[in-house]
């Protein structure tokens, strides 16, 4: 992994495109400021791995006589 | 074209009824081909199935039935990414992941997906201030 030092107000610049800033700094909290293109999806991973895990979930095989007689 | 489904058995399929999902959806991002069956005398649930995996296949539903509140804010990259150019044309489901008994079901309503009816694209967006285990019992038992 590459690792970078920056402060408050300073940023990088990943690619042509992406740019992001250190917006401030509180404790252990980093708000960061995430300029890109608008077909780059950017989540908080541990929503996204969420996401993933409700899909594989939501993948069961489902007992339809059971599923239609609930409606 | 004849695909094999997890629930329908062996189906003809038509170019038109497939949707384009550009890059899967999370979990299953090489699936990119889904297309959405009914069942015959249920207007309820539907089956988002994939075309080229048998197996893959959730139900879904249209969330506006289950919770009359939920409203979500299509933003410029979904708009972007679907080429959708106005809300009429778009249509949103959610993937229920159904457990025994049924009031243990849940409705993902922080990840929808959203199909845009004019040009077939269709993504699951992920939204911040949703529950992704919302209890679809208790949305039924509401009204």
């Amino acid at each position: 992994m590459l690792v970078l030092t920056r402060k408050t107000g300073e940023a990088i610049r990943i690619g042509d495109d992406i740019e992001i800033t250190v917006l401030s700094v509180q404790g252990d909290q980093v708000k960061l400021g995430i300029d890109a293109p608008k077909h780059v999806d950017i989540h908080r991973k541990e929503i996204f791995l969420a996401i993933q895990q409700e899909n594989e979930a939501a993948n069961n095989t489902v007992d339809l006589t059971k599923l239609f007689s609930t409606d | 074209m004849k695909i094999e489904t997890k629930y329908h058995g062996e189906i003809e399929l038509n170019e038109k009824d497939i949707w384009h999902f550009e890059k899967g959806i999370p979990g299953f991002e090489d699936e990119k081909q889904f297309t959405v069956l009914s069942f015959e005398g249920n207007e309820v649930f539907f089956v988002l199935q994939s075309v080229n995996t048998p197996s893959l296949g959730f139900i879904i539903s249209n969330p506006f039935s289950f919770f009359k509140e939920y409203e979500i804010k299509l933003d410029d990259a979904v708009t972007h990414a679907l080429a959708l150019e106005k809300p009429e044309d778009s249509m949103v489901n959610v993937i229920l992941t159904v457990r025994e008994p049924f009031n243990e079901s849940t409705a993902n309503l922080q990840a929808p997906l959203v199909f845009n009816l004019e040009n077939k694209k269709a993504k699951q967006i992920i939204l911040n201030d949703y529950s992704r285990k919302q209890p679809v019992a208790a949305a039924a038992t509401k009204e």
